[in-house]
């Protein structure tokens, strides 16, 4: 109500950001209607029967099955590790915490790698399943576990006064509560797992996204690419709109609020040397074999470890990411203020058209700027900007939600204060909202340029002809089967990321919402 | 002189009218309470005033100059005023001393001597300058806050349920503190408040709104001894209601033949506060009654005494007295004229 009111009397301090915030939604919202009009290229009738051939349905099968196998099992091993963490007796449960997100600083795609290059043997579902599972699972580890731990206990003290035991209350009482994490945590396993490239193609299981870069590169041609696409863009709808709809209404988790106690930790009892085990193993296979393959492969056949090619990737990859991060920011700043501070049925519109944008996977909308430049804007095919836009299109939301949460320290009683004392608007802004709000742009920069570092689908469509990014560097040569040149890259690309991970950790022991 | 003029005030959170149609006149150098309950639109007519809601009809008049009018809409740093929010809204990036001198201008000479004047106005050591709004127990952020809102010499200052997060103990020395402070610049003063007693110890002039409409307006005592409806009677403290007859000044009740100032004729409601009852031995001619229970706090006590018709009433009676026991007869006696109200 009150935020309300301070939109309404600046209306007109607010034109240029409401402005601002229409476009970025418009240009996030440009690759769907972009791929929409070239998949009709040749005609609905034409679209209809590429779609209905038997490779399509392949595709298919092979997408959903990867979907339903990997999104479970990431669930079953993500639920169990957080309450094994949070809510037992386990020994040394804060390594084992670090020890199950840590596998967010290896790319995906260098952890196929790994695998691929030990056991070449490796293919199909049961293959891509076994590595997308050890890569993901931290999605839903990590937003579970940091709603267990911020849960209030009376409810499980409660339950335990009424004669439940252990089990049944985690099973009766705390399951349903983080019920919005669990499906969270899978929604966005799914989503990377439509928009997964490099893992696939090392692998060898063909789905939707690596049968589009394949077309593209044997034909250059993005009209048959556009078809597959907008396939994956209803899957991606299907995933987001059943998300949606397992949520439901009701929210269930209060947080946070009144004193905080520890919860009684279950006792594992005759469990605990097996769960031990067990946990050892995971972590064998999650971290262990990365870890091994990349020394195993570092300097062999005397590949050097720092060559010049490895310096040029990385410091156009730091380039990249550097643009990327500034541009996403600046993008998102207006879109999270006017969100906070200004909620009207536009800005509610341009808040869902920017959050279906930016699920959409990263090969569409690479290929949607690839239509676009080639048919209408032919200046801007095959140069860095193109590439950043799509960078700031991908990775918007990381922006957005640590700039939205920046804003809940700047409530608009501070902005009315400073009216109150003489403080125009746009001062306000630089005294007041920037002061506050500056880690929050920082951690959100900070987000977007270090997955700017490892991204590949769209970096490889994108980049223009002779710039290597750190990625596309490791592709050309893991690719190549040189898994030696490879090495090098795969370890600067964990280095680059392990802050992300580190940040990612720390703002989730502090934020669980 | 009249410092804020509000007519025909116009208001409303998307399609809920708050504010129907509201009047105000405070006087300069006066101190105005607005009274009500939560929700009656009390905060919405503080932030029109403030500007930090737009009206949809209505002038307001700010010394002399149109702050709000058809076609005219001053922003809030245009308007001299001071505000303090219910929290305080101290800026928790800067210093207790930035924070005082923050509507000041930066190349204002007497700026530092300026914030230690008003850190000693609002009776805070001026080391405190030093320290983060975080370090500060919510009394002094409310201190600060204060300091801040008279930082520019504001022609008004406007109190957003200011010491309603604070616990009972510390509310009392910092609403004195307060006052003081607000008393030695001479300023005008207006106060949003939901709390009764704040309310009445605070102003000279006391606004009950209800429901976005102004109830009454009075000063303290003319609105606890004459409220103009029941309902206002109801919220401005504890009340004692019974039916009645009323003709020519006086009401026929459980109680007995009692003055009143209310001129309405018939069944009436009458209404008196509890301090107005007064027990005593049960004799002839006295309503008796049987006492039900006590509840005791400490300085007074409210007594619960079932009249011979059933009724109930509540007496007032000061906590160093010998208490009735439950059971006992007494006799119940009334002092001063009572209220009466139309029945519903």
């Amino acid at each position: 109500m009150r935020t309300n009111t301070l939109a309404r009397r600046g209306v007109g301090a607010m034109t240029p950001v409401v402005v601002v915030a229409v476009l970025v939604s418009a240009v996030c919202v440009l690759p769907l209607v972009v791929i929409a009009a070239a998949a009709m290229d040749a005609g609905p009738g034409e679209a209809i029967a590429s779609l209905l051939r038997p490779r399509v349905g392949e595709l298919l099968r092979n997408t959903t099955l990867l979907v339903i196998v990997t999104t479970s099992a990431c669930i079953a091993l993500g639920v169990g590790g957080a309450w094994l963490v949070e809510r037992t007796d386990l020994p040394g449960a804060r390594w084992w915490r670090i020890a199950l997100v840590a596998p967010l600083a290896v790319p995906a795609f260098v952890n196929a790698y790994a695998w691929v290059s030990l056991r070449p043997s490796l293919t199909g579902l049961g293959g891509a399943a076994l590595i997308t599972t050890l890569s993901y699972t931290p999605f839903v580890f990590l937003p579970v576990a940091a709603l267990l731990r911020g849960l209030d206990n009376a409810w499980e003290d409660t339950a335990r006064s009424l004669g439940l035991g252990p089990w049944r209350t985690f099973a009766r009482i705390v399951l349903p509560q983080v019920r919005p994490a669990i499906l969270g945590g899978g929604l966005l396993v799914a989503l990377h797992l439509l928009a997964e490239f490099g893992v696939l193609a090392l692998i060898r299981f063909p789905t939707f996204t690596t049968a589009i870069l394949e077309q593209y590169e044997a034909a250059f041609d993005t009209s048959a690419g556009a078809v597959l696409a907008v396939a994956l863009m209803a899957l991606t709808a299907i995933v987001l709109t059943g998300e949606r709809f397992a949520r439901g209404r009701r929210s269930h988790a209060r947080i946070g609020a009144g004193v905080k106690r520890r919860v009684q930790p279950a006792p594992l009892r005759k469990w605990r040397v097996p769960t031990l085990l067990a946990l050892t193993a995971y972590v064998a296979l999650s971290l262990g074999v990365p870890g091994y393959s990349l020394v195993h492969w570092l300097g062999r056949d005397g590949a050097p470890i720092l060559s010049t090619d490895l310096v040029t990737a990385l410091a156009s990859t730091l380039g990249l990411a550097l643009a990327a991060g500034l541009l996403t920011t600046a993008a998102a700043l207006p879109v999270a203020f006017l969100l906070h501070h200004h909620r009207t049925p536009l800005t509610e519109t341009i808040e869902r058209v920017t959050y279906l944008a930016s699920s959409l996977p990263g090969v569409v909308v690479a290929l949607a700027l690839v239509t676009l430049a080639i048919r209408w804007i032919g200046p801007l095919y095959q140069t860095s900007l193109l590439l950043v836009i799509a960078y700031a299109i991908l990775f918007i939301p990381r922006a957005m939600v640590s700039i939205r949460a920046a804003l809940a320290h700047a409530p608009s009683g501070l902005m009315e204060a400073s009216r109150s004392l003489g403080v125009g608007p746009w001062q306000t802004a630089r005294r007041v909202l920037l002061p506050l709000i500056l880690p929050g742009l920082l951690s959100g920069f900070a987000l977007v340029f270090l997955a700017t570092c490892v991204e590949l689908t769209a970096t490889l469509l994108l980049a223009p002809t002779g710039t290597t990014t750190l990625a596309t560097g490791f592709w050309a040569a893991s690719d190549s089967l040189d898994y030696a040149a490879a090495a090098p890259y795969a370890l600067a690309m964990i280095l680059v990321s392990a802050p992300l991970t580190w940040l990612i950790m720390t703002r989730e022991a502090k934020d669980p919402s | 002189m009249t410092e804020l003029l509000v007519r025909d005030v116009v208001a409303s959170h998307g399609p809920t009218t708050v504010l129907h149609g509201v009047d105000l006149d405070v006087a300069a150098g006066s101190t105005t309470a607005i009274l009500g309950p939560s929700g009656c639109g009390k905060t919405t007519l503080l932030r029109v005033v403030a500007g930090f809601h737009r009206p949809d009809a209505g002038t307001v008049t700010l010394g002399g100059q149109t702050v709000v009018a058809p076609g005219v809409v001053i922003a809030p740093e245009s308007r001299g005023i001071g505000y303090v929010a219910q929290e305080g809204a101290l800026f928790p990036h800067l210093s207790v001393a930035q924070n005082v001198g923050f509507g000041l201008s930066g190349r204002d000479r007497g700026r530092e001597a300026r914030v230690a004047e008003l850190l000693d106005l609002v009776g805070l050591p001026r080391e405190v300058g030093r320290r983060r709004p975080d370090q500060l127990s919510g009394g002094q952020q409310q201190r600060v806050a204060l300091a801040r809102a008279l930082a520019r010499r504001p022609r008004i200052v406007l109190l957003d349920e200011p010491f309603s997060s604070l616990d009972a103990g510390l509310r009392t020395s910092t609403r004195r503190a307060v006052a003081d402070a607000l008393a030695a610049e001479g300023v005008t003063v207006l106060l949003v408040t939901h709390d009764q007693d704040e309310a009445l110890s605070f102003a000279d002039q006391i606004v009950v709104m209800e429901a976005g409409h102004v109830r009454q307006v009075g000063t303290p005592q003319q609105v606890y001894a004459a409220p103009s409806d029941r309902a206002t009677a109801a919220f401005l403290g504890d009340l004692v209601t019974l039916v009645g007859t009323c003709s020519d000044g006086v009401v026929e009740c459980a109680l007995g033949r009692l003055p009143t100032l209310c001129a309405a004729g018939g069944q009436v409601e009458v209404a008196l506060r509890p301090e107005q009852v007064i027990l005593g031995p049960a004799i002839d001619g006295r309503a008796v009654g049987t006492v039900l229970r006590s509840d005791y706090f400490g300085h007074d006590v409210l007594v619960h005494t079932q009249l011979e018709d059933g009724s109930t009433v509540l007496a007032r009676v000061t906590g160093s007295v010998d208490l009735p026991e439950p059971g006992q007869r007494v006799g119940v006696h009334v002092t001063g004229p009572v209220l009466a109200y139309p029945l519903v």
